[in-house]
């Protein structure tokens, strides 16, 4: 379980999907509207259009903030302006694609920070969001799909979110209207039905998005009677190292211990001191691994001991861990395996592609 | 390997692709909308659909209909051509029944049924409707149906549990898991209580918890669907999209703790536990019974159970999870010295990227304090 970090008062809700075209973005604009003829008052603090007919005449008759202009090495671009939207202080703001990086010069660095900042004043948000963008499925998608996406979100940010909803249409019919050009331009189409469109691509997708949905829904099940569940089953620890496939081991950690509604712990061990003894570009990969650590709420030690796998597991058991991840061909992994005997040891794969 | 790049089928995989394709010419095509309640707009996707299609000059007729329709559906509803079902009166009640006859007569292209559960009277052509839309597809006819979870025959256990209650009439799930398409209507609870008057039925945690199983049976039709068109066209499944856990078990393991564990993680990821045990030559009879016992367990927690012949158990082990689609594979501590044999081993680092996906749990000999 993530860390209980304050929860901003207005209400998230997010429309997901398992690829473009499915139509969240429609749906979203569709209870704007509902809401609007309610009396609500609603704003669109940003939405693409995409040239989509069927989407843009959607957002007919709802007000619309607009967008700031920041430019950015010689070329403008357009932003969402948080900051109208804080003055305007509409009680609903609708804000499209949840998983956008801002152009460097933005006031933060990603949409969904743009999206917190409205949640903390109070202002309910609508958003859409792909399932492929969420962080703990990165290495998945890319697997399965041969994509490695590049945009992603923490998935405490969806966690918390009040609601979601699922967003689906069959593959064939998301085949067919890309096949009609109503997603995109012929070309930049005929080369998605190709690549990523794919069926077995989407069938893939889809089957995430709805398991995901189905463990969020679970998640609220269970947070929801009780205070706290019967005492977690202990905590997981991930041992990171300087390698590239740390991502990968974090990723996991943070999605099996989210699964198993227990807390997650990241160490690095070192005989030396700190991350001193290491070589620039080592430091640089282990501060960027325990910086994506924080940044999905996982808390981060770094341990200096003698002997480094006897200095890992007295740290576990001081932590009442009780299972620990490990990468594959680490140095110190045969000794922990021998020298846990009482906790879990688990080798992760590293998902790579053939 | 990613599903974007598959290599050319071999001539069996294009041998069913092509059976596949005949039979699908020639019969109609079935597509659910799935609801996981009433009222979360399941009949306005289908109508919508059936209007959509219509526009794009497919010939397209209503079947079926709710008899207590919402006014707010009225406006689609005429836009579209209905054969009117034939009225059925007995002692108890007024029945709609589809005209299955007129409509063969008048062969659309496309039919739209709503309420796929449904029983007809004594006397009727077929005793349910979903036996009436059966025909229909039989005679080349695609169907376009709703239903809720409600109302899938199987699931009638695991709702009761939620509700209280077992729908009348229900479709059995296997004629729900053969649909071509399958999609899941879904909506937030919160609003389908506005919509609704306040009732028991519209608890919000039962209602999460409806939509939780209906996400979930949606997810197990999407996973079949995607494994079937794999096979026909000759594609090595990835595993990834679902968890798959695989216990070994051997006399000296805790399998009963490790058991119980991977059961739990099981249920928290809604996926099969598996079972292995590599014959070991040379046992003695109380290592024999030992392993029976823990195998007898593993039936008890529901975990399909496997038994194989292998000299050389790790890899064989390693092969059969891959084979299996298995994502995290329990092992004992205690697993014979071979296996810290093969830790220590380069093979297995080899071995284990070949299995891409397949994380290793090593198990405790004494449960976890």
């Amino acid at each position: 379980m993530t860390e209980p970090a304050s929860q901003p008062p207005g209400k998230l809700t997010i429309y997901l999907g398992y690829a473009a075209g499915v139509g969240k973005t429609y749906q979203m604009l569709d209870r704007g509207q509902e809401l609007r003829g309610q009396g609500v008052d609603v704003v669109v603090g940003y939405f693409e259009p995409h040239g989509r007919q069927d989407t843009i005449s959607k957002a007919q008759g709802l007000e619309v903030v607009p967008r700031r202009t920041i430019s950015y090495r010689g070329t403008s671009f357009e932003e969402m302006d948080t900051e109208a939207i804080l003055r305007r202080n509409p009680r609903v703001c609708l804000v499209d694609e949840l998983a956008h990086t801002n152009v460097p010069g933005s006031e933060r660095l990603k949409r969904w920070q743009d999206v917190r900042a409205l949640l903390e004043a109070g202002i309910e948000v609508l958003t859409t969001l792909n399932v492929q963008h969420l962080e703990s499925l990165n290495d998945e998608v890319w697997q399965l799909t041969g994509v490695r996406v590049r945009e992603t979100l923490p998935d405490w940010v969806v966690d918390e979110a009040g609601e979601i909803i699922l967003v689906d249409v069959t593959p064939r019919a998301l085949r067919h209207r890309l096949e009609r050009g109503v997603v995109y331009a012929p070309d930049k189409a005929r080369q998605a039905l190709e690549r990523f469109f794919t069926e077995p691509n989407l069938n893939a997708l889809r089957e995430l998005a709805m398991r995901h949905t189905a463990h969020e829904i679970e998640d609220r099940l269970a947070e929801e009677p009780r205070q706290e569940a019967p005492a977690p089953s202990g905590r997981i620890l991930i041992c990171l190292t300087a390698s590239p496939s740390a991502a990968t081991l974090i990723r996991r950690g943070r999605r099996l211990a989210d699964y198993l509604r227990t807390d997650c712990l990241a160490a690095y061990v070192t005989a030396d001191r700190g991350l001193q003894g290491l070589s620039s570009p080592d430091r640089e990969a282990l501060e960027k691994h325990l910086n994506f650590a924080r940044n999905l709420r996982i808390e981060t030690h770094i341990l200096e001991g003698g002997d480094p796998a006897e200095t890992l597991v007295n740290f576990a058991r001081s932590r009442k861990v009780s299972q620990i991840l490990m990468g594959q061909g680490g140095k110190i992994l045969h000794r922990v395996v021998r020298l846990a005997r009482d906790m879990e040891i688990t080798i992760v794969a590293d998902r790579r592609r053939k | 390997m990613a599903y974007g790049d598959h290599p050319r089928p071999d001539p069996e995989a294009l041998l069913r692709r092509i059976q596949v394709e005949e039979r699908e010419a020639r019969h109609g095509r079935l597509k659910i909308f799935l609801g996981y309640a009433p009222r979360v707009g399941k009949t306005f996707r289908m109508l919508d659909e059936g209007r959509r299609r219509g526009e794009r000059g497919q010939d397209v007729v209503v079947g079926a209909i709710q008899a207590k329709m919402d006014p707010e559906l009225e406006p689609i509803l005429r836009s579209l051509e209905i054969v009117p079902a034939g009225r059925v009166l007995t002692a108890q009640r007024i029945y709609d029944v589809i005209d299955v006859a007129a409509l063969l007569r008048r062969r659309p292209q496309v039919c739209l049924v709503d309420e796929l559960a449904y029983d007809n009277p004594p006397g009727s052509r077929h005793a349910y409707r979903w036996q009436d839309v059966e025909e229909l597809l039989e005679q080349g006819i695609t169907v376009v149906t709703a239903i809720n979870l409600q109302h899938i025959a199987e699931q009638q256990q695991a709702i009761e549990g939620i509700t209280g209650k077992r729908a009348a009439q229900t479709v059995p799930e296997q004629f729900i898991r053969r649909a071509e398409e399958i999609v899941l209507v879904d909506a937030a609870p919160e609003n389908l209580r506005q919509r609704e008057t306040q009732s028991a039925a519209t608890d919000p945690r039962r209602l999460s918890a409806l939509r939780e199983l209906a996400m979930l049976l949606a997810a197990d039709v999407v996973e079949s669907q995607l494994h079937r068109y794999l096979a026909t066209h000759g594609i090595e499944m990835l595993p990834g999209s679902q968890e798959r856990i695989l216990v070994c078990v051997t006399p000296r393991s805790n399998a009963p703790a490790m058991l119980r564990t991977a059961r739990r993680v099981a249920d928290r990821f809604h996926c099969d536990l598996l079972a292995l045990y590599v014959r070991q030559p040379h046992l003695s009879r109380e290592d024999e019974s030992v392993v029976e016992r823990h195998l007898e367990q593993a039936r008890a927690l529901g975990a399909q159970v496997h038994t194989i012949d292998a000299k050389d158990s790790v890899p064989a082990i390693l092969e059969f999870a891959r084979g299996a689609g298995v994502t995290q594979l329990y092992l004992g501590h205690s697993m014979p010295g071979r296996w810290q044999e093969w830790l220590r081993r380069s093979p297995l680092d080899r071995i284990m990227r070949d299995a891409q996906c397949l994380d290793i749990h090593i198990f405790p000999h004494a449960p976890a304090t």
